[in-house]
C-alpha cells in the first residue's frame, strides 16, 4: 500500500531512519535542519524508540557511540557547523568499527557562515573529516523521495560494513516539500545481529568495544583490517546515475540539489541538439570511478573528445575526485559558486553551451 | 506547463499555509510539484515568503529567480519581490495593504483581500481569497481539488475553520468576473 504526501526532505529523512527500524535519535538544534530533530520528538516515542535532545553537540554523538555500541540502530543530524563538533565522536565510532547515520544537511561555511544552502563539507565528509586514517560512507539524495529512501540504505550498509554512514543533503534538500510516495522502495533490512554488541554478558565472554590499540603492531593491523573493508566497500557499494552519457561531447557531474539543477540544463541542451550527459553520484564515498573509467580508457571512439564539467555549491571539492577518477584522459572543467550562491539553469546551460562549441 | 509563482505576505498572514495548500492540491491532480519556504532570520513585521512551482514535467530547482505569478499581500512583500516577476508576469494584488504602480506590461489584479476577508468575519482569511483569485485567471488547479486539501489538512482544534477557508477561495475566485 503507497500514500503520497507533501513532505519536506528533513521529515523525510527523518521517516526513512524510523521506517528503517532506527531506535535511537540525538541531537542538538541547527538551521536548516531542525525539522528532523522536531519530527523525531514526536515520532520515535510512537515508533518505541528514543528522542533526546543533547545538551551539545558533542554530547549527541558520543550518546549515539553508545546506542550503537549497545547494538540498536542510532542517529544524529546536524549542519555544517554541528558536524564539525561531533567529528571526534565520528573519528571514535570509525575506531570502535560502529556502525550510525549522521546527517549533514549543509550550510554555508566557513565558520558559523550562514544559513543558505550550500556544498562545501564536500571534503569533510569524504575525506574523514575527524583525525585517523578512515572513511564513512557518504550517501547524496536529490530529491524529498531519495532523501527518505537513502536511509533504510545507510543503517543497512553502516551495519554491514560496521561504519558510520553521513548523509550529505543541502539546506534546498531539507526545507523544500515535494511529493513522497512512503512505501520504501529500496527493501529494508532488518537490523542483524550483532555479535559484538555490549549486552550484558551473563553465559558468555565480554565484548570489548574500543578504538585504543597501544601495544606495539597492533594499531597498524588494526588500520589494515580497516583498509580492507574500505577496499571491499569501494569495490562494491559505488552507486551513480547516468544520464545520455553515450554520446555526449560535454557530461555534466553534479550531486545533492545541484544534480537537479544540471538535470534540467542538460535536458533543455537536449531539446537543442547539444550532445549534454550527467552523471549524478548518489553515493560520494566511495566515488563511482568505474563510470568515468569506462568513458575515458583509450581506444574507444569517444577517448579525449569528452569534457566533464562539474558543477557544485562550493568553490571546488568533488571536482577533485572527478580528476582523480579521469587521471588525465579527458578535460575536467568546473562551475560552482559558495556562500549561499547556487549556480542557476541558465548558468549551467551557457557553460555547456561555450564549452561544446 | 510550469507555472512559478511567487507568494509573500507579512508574517501570520498565511502565505506559507497557502502555498502548501496550492502545492497539496496540485500534488493531487498528479502534476510535480516542490513549495520552497524562506527560512531564513525573518522578522516580525517582515515579509515571509514560499516559492510553489508547479509542473507536468521534473522540477530542477525549487528556487524560483523568474516568476510567473506573485502573490503579494502586503506592500514590503511587492517591492521585495516585483522585479522578480517574469516581463509578461501575473501580479496578484492586495490592494488592501499595497499599491500596485508597476512597469508597463506586467498584469496586476488587485483586490481589497484583507477587508473582503474582514466582510467575511475572519481577517484571516485573505490568503485563501487571494488564493481564489489566482485560480480563477490560471486555471491549473481545480477549485475542488483546493476545497478538500483545505478540509483534509485541517487538524482537530482547527476543523471549525474549514467551511470560511472554504468559502472564502469561492469568494475569491468569483472576483475576476
Amino acid at each position: 500500500m503507497s500514500n503520497k504526501i507533501l513532505i519536506s526532505g528533513n521529515e523525510a529523512m527523518a521517516e526513512g531512519a524510523i521506517q528503517a527500524g532506527c531506535a535511537f535519535y540525538a541531537g542538538y538544534p541547527i538551521t536548516p535542519q531542525n525539522e528532523i530533530p522536531a519530527y523525531m520528538a514526536s515520532r520515535m516515542p510512537e515508533a518505541g524508540g528514543v528522542f533526546i535532545q543533547a545538551e551539545s553537540e558533542l554530547a549527541a554523538i558520543n550518546m549515539v557511540f553508545g546506542a550503537s555500541a549497545a547494538g540498536v540502530r542510532a542517529m544524529t543530524s546536524s549542519s555544517g557547523p554541528g558536524i564539525s563538533l561531533k567529528q571526534e565522536g565520528i573519528s571514535y565510532l570509525a575506531g570502535a568499527e560502529l556502525p550510525a547515520v549522521i546527517v549533514n544537511v549543509m550550510r554555508g561555511g566557513p565558520g558559523l557562515g550562514n544559513i543558505a544552502p550550500s556544498q562545501a563539507d564536500y571534503f569533510q565528509a569524504t575525506r574523514s573529516g575527524g583525525h585517523g586514517d578512515y572513511h564513512c560512507l557518504v550517501l547524496a539524495p536529490a530529491s524529498v523521495q531519495e532523501a527518505y529512501d537513502l536511509m533504510p540504505l545507510a543503517f543497512e550498509l553502516a551495519d554491514k560494513y560496521r561504519s558510520p554512514a553521513i548523509v550529505l543533503a543541502d539546506g534546498v534538500l531539507g526545507q523544500m516539500m515535494e511529493p513522497l510516495v512512503t512505501s520504501p522502495r529500496h527493501k529494508v533490512t532488518k537490523s542483524p545481529e550483532k555479535p559484538w554488541a555490549l549486552t550484558g554478558c551473563k553465559d558468555r565472554p565480554a565484548n570489548i568495544v574500543k578504538s585504543f590499540y597501544i601495544r606495539e603492531g597492533d594499531l597498524e593491523r588494526f588500520n589494515l583490517l580497516l583498509q580492507k573493508k574500505y577496499k571491499a566497500i569501494q569495490d562494491k557499494e559505488a552507486r551513480y546515475e547516468g544520464l545520455n552519457l553515450e554520446d555526449a561531447g560535454v557530461i555534466l557531474v553534479a550531486y545533492g540539489t545541484m544534480a537537479r539543477i544540471a538535470k534540467s540544463g542538460m535536458l533543455k541542451l537536449r531539446q537543442k541538439g547539444k550532445r549534454a550527459g550527467l552523471i549524478r553520484p548518489i553515493t560520494l564515498w566511495p566515488f563511482p570511478q568505474k563510470v568515468f573509467q569506462r568513458l575515458t580508457v583509450h581506444g574507444k571512439q569517444y577517448t579525449k573528445r569528452i569534457i566533464f564539467l562539474v558543477v557544485e555549491m562550493s568553490y571546488g571539492q568533488m571536482v577533485e575526485d572527478v580528476k582523480l577518477a579521469v587521471d588525465g584522459r579527458a578535460k575536467v572543467e568546473f562551475l560552482g559558486r559558495s556562500g549561499g550562491g547556487i549556480p542557476t539553469e541558465n548558468d549551467v546551460i551557457k557553460a555547456v553551451s561555450r564549452l561544446i562549441r | 506547463m510550469t507555472e512559478k509563482i511567487i507568494i509573500a505576505g507579512f508574517g501570520g498572514q498565511g502565505v506559507m499555509l497557502l502555498g502548501k495548500v496550492l502545492a497539496e492540491a496540485a500534488m493531487r491532480e498528479g502534476r510535480f510539484v516542490t513549495w520552497f519556504p524562506a527560512y531564513g532570520a525573518e522578522v516580525r513585521g517582515g515579509t515571509a515568503h514560499c516559492m510553489v512551482i508547479i509542473s507536468d514535467q521534473e522540477i530542477g530547482s525549487p528556487y524560483i529567480g523568474q516568476a510567473d505569478t506573485l502573490i503579494a499581500l502586503n506592500g514590503p512583500s511587492l517591492e521585495k519581490f516585483k522585479s522578480r516577476l517574469e516581463a509578461k508576469g501575473l501580479l496578484i494584488l492586495n490592494s488592501s495593504l499595497a499599491r500596485a504602480g508597476l512597469d508597463k506590461g506586467l498584469k496586476a489584479v488587485e483586490h481589497p483581500f484583507t477587508e473582503i476577508a474582514s466582510g467575511l468575519g475572519n481577517i484571516r482569511v485573505a490568503n485563501m481569497i487571494a488564493l481564489g483569485a489566482f485560480l480563477s485567471l490560471k486555471n491549473i488547479v481545480g477549485l475542488e481539488s483546493v476545497e478538500k486539501v483545505i478540509s483534509d489538512i485541517a487538524p482537530e482544534d482547527k476543523k471549525g475553520l474549514i467551511a470560511i477557508n472554504q468559502k472564502a477561495l469561492r469568494e475569491g475566485a468569483r472576483l475576476n468576473g
